[in-house]
């Protein structure tokens, strides 16, 4: 186990990244993420629009359906930037919407859908369970065969910004093995989403009730496909998420700096006591090592076997990273730490949405033992 | 072995593939594996006669065989080829698992500091015998009184003519027994202004009257440094480095060099690379209630913490190679290096000894010690990068201050 992923970056991965970095930094300013934290929707549409503009929906997509034939690892520098500003709005949902019609539609599907999605269509995906399992291939909702199409069954979770999407994908068994079907947002019946209360509120996160839903055969992706497509969709929504998360690390590592050079108390700035110089040092190292693992996971993701090895091993050292650095910012920020003003909470509360979603650290290394660890 | 034609900067790839073939070929052909006794893992801890002559004699090898100081210039006695053939020669050496480089003190941080802000006289005369392990070179920062602050250096130097005249002590001095010359920080003005701009830096034979050695033994019971005496030893003035009252800004630079901060070293490893890996050998093949430690669903976990660690310090090291990824603290990535290295050496170290169950006790000597005992000599040993070359805890203040921007005090 020699290949545990190299470090790549490529001038359009540069190029999208100083682009982003202002982009978040001008739209996403703290005053509009709190104002938004409080607006239903919960995002701004007109910064849609023009993250449409720029093409940003497109990176990923094939110039065969109207993409600009880029890869997972250009949209990574993007991700970072808009964790690290809390940017708000669908473009993790969409970004993964997108590849699992690509790894798992059929072609009729894709295209149909991709040109949409690339020019700002805004779509999601419905995995999650009751269960609370992070094994997206361990599902109970179903599909029946009807006259109508397929009737669906039961209940999602986590489904990210669905009041925002036109199409949901959703996982189901169909005759008993996993499947994925798309449902068109207008054809939910009322009430059938409940949005959801999350730790994380910049996001927008939603139940779906499946039943007396039918949609028709045509929205059935590509059966044959379905596991691998849920693979992909697992390792891809680990990668766009370690991304957010070593953006947030680095900003809540600043936020707490400069705090540290600012307070006062028994006459000296507080950032000249060790007490918190020494985990400010172990915060950033650990920030760093997260993101040299992340840009090594976005350049190998489409290699076999090593990809997802520098994915799980990204993430996992994200989540160590993001928590500890934002845990440490509530407590270095003394009583105001414990404020709702205090922006300290916002990444701590992040940190533990990110692990919540996809596989914590621990989970991450489970998973890693049995891939470099053969016994 | 003549590589000519090839000008700094300008590499042409079919010639760097031969250099390296045949540097594979070289090292392959010229590693002993098994001298017959045990080999330093780094340059703190040549304990030995034995040891050190072996080693010397290594280097010097590796030097006349074009693979050591290949980049440093050729009328200094290098290679004058680009820093490339130098690292695909470096790379040789890891793969066919070469003993360290002696000359440590001289190969990465004397000769750099040399070309660096040295006259072409002190070059001329000191290169060659740094690459050739003729002239070993010891360091003389640390003091009794004087460690981590170093700036409050006490050992005196007098100016006498041409001459300094040197009174105090210096200690913790690697291979200060063996060594030709020291690179010393002395106190030349005690009424400067201020602790530091009384410093001056020197380049100081050490085989002259009123210099003595004598060895200290080590946490492990064996020897690697000396406390070192000098009593009215007189050394040539055009040994100053700089001007006299900056000794501390030649300080700095030279533990810039000592942490990896700037490259420009001679090539090779003086601490034998870490191989995160050895230690899932060693997991499998060690047993824990009857099965191998590497089924222990605890150890496991350990074992992967260990490896994502090793990973992303090795992902650490190549994105100084990546610009963009580095534009918002271009010297956090470098000046967190040795932290983070050596930190993590002492932990896996450490980590391998509990893997060993009863067996953890034993230690070098021992006919059923685990590895010879290497691991557990590799733990003790691994301290003196923790603590020498400048703390982890100062490591830390540095990183805090420098990259991260909070105040001294
Ligand atoms: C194997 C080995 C080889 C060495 N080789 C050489 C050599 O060749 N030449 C040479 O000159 N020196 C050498 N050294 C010396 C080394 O540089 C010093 O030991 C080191 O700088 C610490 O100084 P000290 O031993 O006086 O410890 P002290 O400075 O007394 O430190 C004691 C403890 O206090 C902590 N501490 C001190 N100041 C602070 C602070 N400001 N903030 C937080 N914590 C602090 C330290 O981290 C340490 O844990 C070597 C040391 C070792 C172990």
């Amino acid at each position: 186990m020699d290949n545990l992923g190299q470090l790549g970056f490529s001038e359009a991965q540069a190029d999208l990244m100083e682009v982003a970095k202002r982009f978040c930094r001008e739209q996403s300013p703290m005053q509009k993420v709190r104002a938004l934290m409080e607006d239903d929707l919960g995002h701004d549409p007109k910064v849609w629009d023009e993250m449409a503009a720029l093409g940003w929906l497109s990176i990923a997509i094939p110039e065969a359906y109207e993409g600009a034939g880029l890869g997972v690892a250009e949209i990574v520098p993007i991700m970072e930037q808009m964790g690290r500003y809390f940017l708000a709005g669908p473009f993790f949902s969409t970004s993964l919407a997108a590849q699992a019609l690509l790894v798992g539609g059929t072609e009729a599907q894709k295209q149909t859908y991709l040109p949409k999605i690339a020019g700002g269509s805004v779509a999601t995906l419905a995995l999650s369970e009751q269960s609370g399992n992070w094994d997206l291939t361990a599902i109970t909702a179903r599909a029946s065969h009807t006259d109508q199409g397929l009737a669906l069954s039961g209940e999602k979770f986590f489904v990210r910004d669905a009041v925002a999407a036109n199409w949901i994908i959703a996982s189901v068994l169909l005759d008993d093995k996993p499947a994925l079907v798309l449902i068109a947002k207008d054809d939910l019946p009322k009430d059938a989403l409940r949005r959801e209360i999350i730790i994380d509120e910049t996001k927008r996160s939603f139940a779906l009730t499946l039943d007396g839903i039918t949609v028709p055969k045509s929205a059935l992706l590509d059966m044959a496909q379905a596991e691998v497509t849920l693979a992909h969709i697992h390792l891809c929504a680990n990668l766009l998420s370690t991304a957010e998360m070593c953006g947030g690390t680095q900003n809540v590592i600043d936020y707490t700096l400069d705090y540290l050079r600012t307070r006062k108390q028994f006459g000296r700035t507080i950032g000249s006591y060790q007490a918190l110089k020494h985990p400010s040092v172990d915060a950033y190292t650990g920030y760093e090592r997260a993101r040299s693992l992340l840009y090594s996971a976005a350049h190998s993701f489409n290699e076999q076997g090593t990809g997802e090895i520098a994915t799980r091993m990204a993430k996992a050292q994200a989540d160590k990273a993001y928590a500890y650095a934002a845990d440490r910012s509530i407590q270095f920020h003394g009583g105001f730490g414990f404020t709702y003003e205090c922006d300290a909470q916002l990444y701590r509360r992040s940190a533990i949405w990110h692990a919540s979603q996809y596989g914590d650290a621990a989970y991450h290394r489970k998973k890693l033992a049995d891939l470099i660890l053969p016994s | 072995m003549k590589h000519d034609g090839v000008l700094m900067g300008k590499v042409n790839p079919q010639e760097l593939d031969e250099f390296a073939k045949e540097a594979d070929a070289w090292f392959a052909e010229n590693v002993n594996p098994d001298p017959g006794f045990m080999l330093p893992l780094t340059f703190m801890e040549v304990g030995t006669d034995q040891q050190f002559e072996f080693l010397r004699d290594w280097q010097n090898k590796v030097y006349e065989a074009g693979y050591l100081g290949a980049a440093w210039p050729s009328e200094y006695g290098g290679g004058g080829l680009d820093q490339a053939f130098q690292d695909v020669a470096t790379d040789a050496m890891r793969r066919h698992h070469a003993p360290i480089m002696l000359n440590a003190i001289g190969l990465n941080w004397t000769g750099p500091l040399l070309m660096d802000i040295g006259t072409e006289a002190h070059c001329k005369k000191h290169i060659k015998g740094i690459l050739s392990a003729e002239d070993i070179w010891c360091q003389g920062f640390s003091e009794p009184d004087n460690g981590s602050d170093l700036g409050n250096a006490q050992l005196r130097a007098v100016r006498d003519g041409d001459e300094y005249v040197l009174n105090g002590s210096k200690i913790w001095t690697t291979q200060g027994n063996y060594a030709k010359y020291m690179i010393l920080l002395a106190r030349t003005n005690p009424d400067a202004p201020n602790k530091y701009a009384g410093l001056s830096f020197f380049l100081a034979p050490m085989k002259i009257p009123g210099v003595e050695t004598r060895p200290i033994r080590k946490l492990t019971g064996e020897y690697g440094f000396t406390q070192t005496f000098f009593t009215d030893a007189r050394i040539p003035a055009d040994g100053l480095m700089g001007k006299e009252g900056e000794g501390w800004q030649v300080a700095m630079k030279t533990l810039e060099y000592e942490r990896g901060v700037h490259g420009g070293q001679a090539g090779g490893y003086v601490l034998l690379p870490l191989d995160a890996f050895a230690v899932i050998d060693l997991a499998r093949k060690l047993q824990r209630d009857g099965a191998p430690v590497m089924d222990d669903p605890v150890m496991r976990d350990a074992l992967v913490e260990f490896m994502i660690e090793a990973q992303s310090l090795k992902l650490c090291q190549a994105r100084g190679a990546f610009a963009p990824l580095n534009e918002e603290r271009p010297f956090g990535l470098a000046l967190s290096g040795k932290l983070m290295w050596t930190e993590f050496a002492r932990r896996i170290n450490e980590f391998a000894i509990t893997l060993q169950g009863t067996k953890g006790g034993y230690y070098v000597g021992d006919p059923n010690a685990v590895d010879h005992g290497l691991w557990t000599r590799g733990y003790l040993n691994a301290f003196s990068a923790t603590i020498g070359g400048g703390t982890s805890e100062i490591q830390h203040n540095i990183i805090a201050e420098h990259v991260l921007g909070l105040p001294k005090r």
